[in-house]
């Protein structure tokens, strides 16, 4: 139970651990002892009566480092209220929702899940589109309302293999989402924030020419000022009515108002949608297409991946009070800024 | 276009289902003729059609599902080749065939890619729940409930390809690169393949997480997916079938999925289609799919090119592609 006017280390001396106002998605699921570690405490904002700052200015003298998730901010205003925060723990894959420009400024460490999502994330990826282009679910709702008998056979699909396939943002789930692609028979070119020496699949330096010379495109990329409604109508355009979108990165990199208007008046194929500009909220337009397959932003969860979480998020905060290097360092250096 | 010694176009046989539309029949027609019972004036019975017709019939086209049987066989006495629209051809009467040297052409590989996409495909929607999460959001329950159920990771999972063959590879390539770790079963072991082969299916399934089907049915095959094999794959054990519905025991499969002793089941064919059996409708780890592994544009074009190919290529005594092999 939280101890609202504690402002000293907990009663074995042991060192805290901040939770914001939104419990981390893997409390939900598993229980809010899912980060538990002998070495650490939480202290847990959401679970108190008071509004986030006050709580921030009873405990401020506690907190050393912070453990959050994407539905629970890091702003300048909150690092401010912290005058001994010196590092931030995510859960997630994005940075958008860290100001890391203030972490940089005062010499706050960031660890996020590194690498550990890539795959999920590509499988999905790839689930999606192939759910799109061929139908399934919406097959699998004809079947299951008894449909096949009376009405006879479910419109043809299109094929995967052969498409061309462009990556927007070509980081780890980019590059396994290539690899996966291309044992399915796809080409693959890609737009990133600089072009990538080693890598043997085509460039296009903005994401307009990309589109033009692509049937699917895949968002992969983080949210920053710059990508912010990067995917607008000009995009849209470029990619076609015989084009696919699938977006497992911010619901934010794409105009949905657009998009939205595009699928609902034919202007593109179809979009695979595991992220939205305000979930849980979908546009209800969406609904009534059958060209579009919708995850609730769960790209990235599957038991699998949240037990390597459960590891690096409880390794990191561990390395941390024990003056260890951190397992998944962020490079602020490299970020660029999203205003939020 | 290669004729007849009276300079008429060669004769091809039809046979196909009643409601069969047929795609490319007019491009057909200006290459060969076609002799279709269905479009016979007054109507008349295949059996009858087929008699009156049998002095001149040297080649059947047939459309799957349509079975061939032996009794029609017996029909056409100067039957050299049987050209099938599918990559199954458990519909014809393989021994007669053998018996009367009559050459059976299929679909061969050009469905391939396009089933394999399919299989995947399904497995990936029942292990991450993608249909279900879809409805989900369609009910408007990710507002409402919050996060939708976990799914499992396919990288590590063991995936057991029931039938190595031309589906089966392709499968094989794909589920690789997702980190999935192939082993398979087939008649024979294949010599230049690295997976683990195991010589029976019930080895298959305790050594496999998922089990894909997508050998061919014969006589052999048929229920070979039986309750001991579904036992052996576990509770958590994930079946894909875009083989054939008879492939696996269907009434085992839907009891074991019924009452929790199998993970989950992604199928594009059933015993009695278009007759799914229902208790399947309400199962969110059952995905299922109307028999159209096959049903892309790009599927057909390929097909059509096909059966041109060795329509043309027998009628000039020219090498057939995709001749079905006989045991």
């Amino acid at each position: 139970m939280a101890v609202e006017s504690q402002s000293h280390p907990s009663q074995n001396h042991l060192p805290y651990v901040l939770i914001l106002n939104k419990p981390p998605p893997a409390f939900l699921i598993f229980g809010d002892h899912f980060y538990n570690s002998p070495k650490f405490h939480f202290l847990k904002a959401y679970e108190s009566p008071l509004p986030l700052p006050q709580f921030l200015l009873a405990h401020a003298q506690s907190v050393r480092a912070i453990l959050s998730s994407g539905s629970a901010p890091v702003t300048a205003d909150t690092i401010r209220l912290l005058p001994h925060l010196r590092l931030v723990v995510t859960t997630s894959q994005g940075l958008n929702h860290i100001d890391l420009a203030e972490c940089r400024r005062r010499g706050i460490a960031v660890a996020g899940a590194g690498n550990i999502y890539s795959p999920d994330c590509a499988d999905s990826v790839v689930g999606l589109l192939i759910d799109v282009l061929r139908k399934i679910s919406a097959a699998n709702c004809f079947v299951k309302q008894g449909l096949w008998p009376s009405q006879g056979d479910y419109p043809l699909g299109f094929k995967l293999g052969g498409k061309r396939v462009g990556i927007v943002g070509l980081g780890s789930i980019g590059s396994e989402v290539a690899k996966r692609l291309e044992a399915f028979g796809c080409s693959i070119s890609y737009n990133s924030r600089n072009k990538k020496p080693l890598v043997p699949y085509p460039f296009y330096p903005n994401v307009v020419e990309l589109a033009a010379n692509c049937d699917v495109l895949v968002i992969s990329c983080a949210l920053t000022d710059e990508t912010h409604h990067l995917i607008n109508k000009e995009v849209l355009s470029a990619l076609g009515k015989d084009g696919v979108i699938v977006n497992i990165a911010r619901g934010s990199i794409i105009d949905e108002k657009e998009l939205v208007r595009c699928l609902v008046e034919g202007e593109i194929r179809g979009a695979g949608l595991d992220v939205f500009e305000h979930e849980p909220d979908v546009p209800v337009e969406l609904f009534a297409l059958d060209n579009v397959v919708m995850s609730p932003h769960n790209a990235v969860f599957t038991r699998e991946s949240l037990e390597e979480l459960r590891k690096i998020v409880v390794g990191n905060l561990e390395a941390f009070f024990a003056n260890e290097p951190l397992l998944t360092p962020v490079c602020l250096d490299d970020q660029p800024h999203f205003s939020g | 276009m290669a004729t007849d010694e009276d300079g008429a176009l060669p004769i091809v046989l039809v046979h196909r289902p009643a409601n069969f539309h047929f795609p490319f029949k007019d491009r057909l027609e200006t290459q060969f003729r076609l002799l279709d019972p269905f479009d016979s004036d007054p109507p008349e019975s295949t059996h009858s059609f087929f008699s009156r017709h049998a002095a001149s019939v040297r080649v059947l086209l047939c459309v799957d599902p349509e079975p061939i049987s032996g009794d029609l066989i017996s029909l056409l006495p100067n039957l050299h080749l049987i050209v099938c629209s599918s990559a199954g051809v458990d519909h014809v009467d393989l021994q007669e065939c053998r018996r009367r040297s009559i050459a059976v052409t299929s679909a061969g590989k050009a469905f391939s890619p396009d089933v394999a996409d399919l299989a995947v495909g399904l497995l990936i929607d029942v292990l991450r729940r993608v249909s279900a999460g879809d409805r989900y959001v369609r009910a408007r329950l990710w507002a409402r409930n919050g996060e939708y159920q976990l799914g499992s990771k396919l990288g590590g999972k063991r995936v057991g390809i029931v039938g190595l063959g031309s589906i089966g590879t392709e499968i094989a390539k794909r589920l690789e690169s997702f980190g999935c770790a192939i082993s398979y079963n087939s008649r024979k072991k294949k010599p230049y393949v690295h997976f683990p082969w195991h010589k029976n299916v019930y080895d298959l399934a305790i050594n496999s997480d998922i089990l894909v089907v997508c050998c061919a049915l014969t006589e052999e095959t048929h229920h070979m997916i039986n309750k001991d094999v579904m036992t052996a794959l576990g509770k958590e054990g994930v079946i894909i079938n875009v083989g054939r519905g008879d492939l696996i025991d269907e009434k085992e499969l839907v009891q074991l999925l019924v009452i929790g002793e199998l993970g989950g089941a992604g199928l594009d064919v059933f015993e009695n289609e278009p007759d799914v059996p229902e208790e399947l409708f309400g199962l969110n780890n059952v995905v299922l799919s109307p028999h159209c592994a096959v049903a892309t544009p790009e599927c057909f074009d390929a097909l059509e090119e096909l059966i041109t190919a060795n329509l043309k290529a027998y009628f000039s005594s020219n090498p057939l592609q995709s001749l079905v092999e006989f045991e």
